[in-house]
């Protein structure tokens, strides 16, 4: 048995008394898609800010790439290598998407400010490589074309795209993807999981993603975790939760 | 004409001055969304330290390096007693904070240097010079130089360096910024810092016209109608914003001072601002927060 990337171990969190997650436990092997799927208010974003430290547990630990925390800040979580995606788009909305994405690599600035400012050539020549990363995220997302403008006149698609390629540029170990198909059509979700794949098939990166269309979700992952209010009523092969009769009773039953 | 030219280009002059302390704030609320009262007491900090250093002697590059560092202690001590403690409150409370502090520095700054006026000359001289058909005050076109430069540092810092993208991300979005590794202690501590230098820069300049006293903290009042005319948060609103109030205090204690019997400029920047708040209440280049549903 391989160690997983990522391990929940009865993670509970409530907000005023409201129980959010009870006593939730999944792991993530390294290298795959694992989807959080569930009714409406069943969770599954608030388990995804608890990985990367938006939220913080009521008890519960989780252990990320050997690193055991019961609780942990969004600047941890990116240093140690989470990546994440949002919801709603929360892209540096006036910043060109190329300074978007090189805000990304901000945890792997080693240079200072000054030497940065003043154009020293140990900041100059980071600069270029940084430039150089950047650029080539842009190429492996397709989005070379919207490089020089404000993010947030793009159409959503793209900026959805922007969004996960701030987060890749990291090279980070995980990314959670929160909604990444949200509001698409068919051809764009279409087109937003093949990007997904892609991304996990070429760099490797584990892939903690939230979404609500069950047909992507079972066609792009390679495990599903079924939350329902708050507690994990499945976790396995897309084939296996799609006949577990607890899922299918808590969830997939109720699709129209 | 050449009269109406005149008051015009002294008031938008003036106004340069009212920019430079608006500037202040908009880095700041930018950054942290805090509207700061106690940038003038900033200001006014910064200018004291700079008179009782030169009087004891200091030389003028020197003084001015320790005001600046004493700007930059602040704002470390501002990010991790008030900033800090405070963060996710709500912004009456940050506000709330700022106005305690605004006393607190005004305060700590007159125990420790007296509640004296203080003259300050900067050597440059406050008299009237002939530029074409109309006179300006030498002080006023070299004040505005020296915003104008402040204004294209400022932008180079934010629009050339890793540091000002940083800054441009927090001010767009902290959650999304914090997702990526930046770190919103150090962003907050370098806003305040630079807002600090504005602080300086500004309280030096109008400390040479009206003495370095209590009353310098009171800027403060002048900034908040450019801030709302301008908007809180775009630099170059503010330095419109600043001209707008300069010139059209300028032009209306000319035009209508007499009908009223004068002292106009003393609230006509707050009743333009209160047109704006009505008309366009984001001001002219500030962003109307759309909220999500």
């Amino acid at each position: 048995m391989t160690k997983p990337l990522l391990a929940l171990h009865n993670v509970s969190l409530s907000f005023k008394g409201v129980k959010a997650l009870t006593n939730l436990s999944f792991t993530v092997q390294a290298g795959q898609v694992c989807a959080l799927i569930g009714p409406n208010g069943a969770g599954k974003s608030s388990a995804l800010n608890i990985v990367n430290g938006v939220y913080r547990a009521d008890s519960g630990r989780i252990v990320f790439d050997g690193t055991r925390f019961e609780r942990i800040r969004p600047l941890k979580a990116a240093r140690l290598g989470i990546g994440r995606t949002f919801q709603h788009n929360a892209l540096f909305k006036h910043m060109s998407v190329l300074d978007n994405v090189m805000a990304g690599l901000t945890r792997h600035t080693r240079t200072g400010p000054l030497s940065h400012a003043f154009h020293l050539p140990r900041g100059r020549r980071e600069e270029a490589r940084m430039r150089e990363r950047a650029e080539q995220v842009l190429d492996f997302l397709h989005i070379r074309p919207h490089r020089d403008a404000a993010a947030g006149t793009l159409p959503y698609g793209v900026q959805k795209r922007v969004d996960l390629a701030r987060a890749l540029v990291a090279k980070p170990k995980l990314i959670l993807l929160d909604e990444p198909m949200a509001g698409m059509n068919q051809d764009e979700k279409e087109e937003m999981s093949g990007f997904i794949r892609h991304t996990n098939r070429t760099l490797g990166t584990t892939m903690l993603l939230i979404e609500h269309d069950v047909g992507v979700v079972m066609d792009l992952s390679d495990q599903v975790v079924v939350l329902d209010y708050g507690r994990k009523v499945g976790d396995g092969s897309p084939e296996a939760v799609r006949n577990d009769p607890e899922v299918i009773a808590a969830y997939l039953g109720t699709v129209h | 004409m050449d009269f109406f030219v005149e008051t015009l280009v002294g008031g938008l002059l003036a106004g340069v001055m009212y920019s430079l302390v608006a500037i202040g704030f908009v880095l700041i609320y930018k950054a942290s969304r805090v509207f700061n009262f106690a940038q003038g007491s900033m200001l006014l900090f910064a200018a004291l330290a700079f008179v009782t250093l030169t009087e004891h002697g200091v030389p003028f590059w020197l003084a001015g390096a320790i005001a600046l560092l004493l700007m930059i202690l602040t704002a470390v001590l501002v990010e991790r007693v008030v900033l800090r403690p405070l963060t996710g409150r709500s912004d009456l409370t940050l506000f709330m904070a700022t106005l305690g502090l605004s006393y607190v520095i005004a305060g700590v700054a007159q125990a420790a240097m007296g509640t004296d006026v203080h003259a300050l000359d900067l050597g440059i001289p406050d008299v009237p010079i002939n530029v074409g058909p109309i006179q300006v005050s030498e002080f006023d076109l070299a004040a505005a130089g020296i915003s104008g430069i402040l204004v294209i540092g400022l932008s180079l810092l934010f629009t050339r360096t890793r540091i000002g993208i940083s800054l441009r991300a927090v001010a767009d979005n902290q959650l999304a910024a914090q997702s990526v590794g930046i770190r919103l202690d150090w962003i907050w501590r370098i806003v305040w810092s630079v807002a600090g230098f504005v602080g300086l820069v500004a309280g030096l300049l109008w400390g040479a016209r009206e003495g370095v006293q209590f009353s310098l903290s009171l800027v403060v009042l002048k900034a908040l109608p450019v801030l709302i005319i301008g908007g809180f948060t775009s630099i170059p609103g503010a330095v419109l914003g600043g001209l707008i109030v300069g010139a059209s205090e300028s032009l209306a204690e000319l035009y209508l001072g007499p009908l009223i019997g004068g002292g106009l400029s003393a609230w006509f920047a707050y009743v333009l601002a209160l047109i704006f708040l009505l008309v366009r209440p984001a001001g002219l280049f500030g962003e109307r927060e759309i909220e999500r549903v």
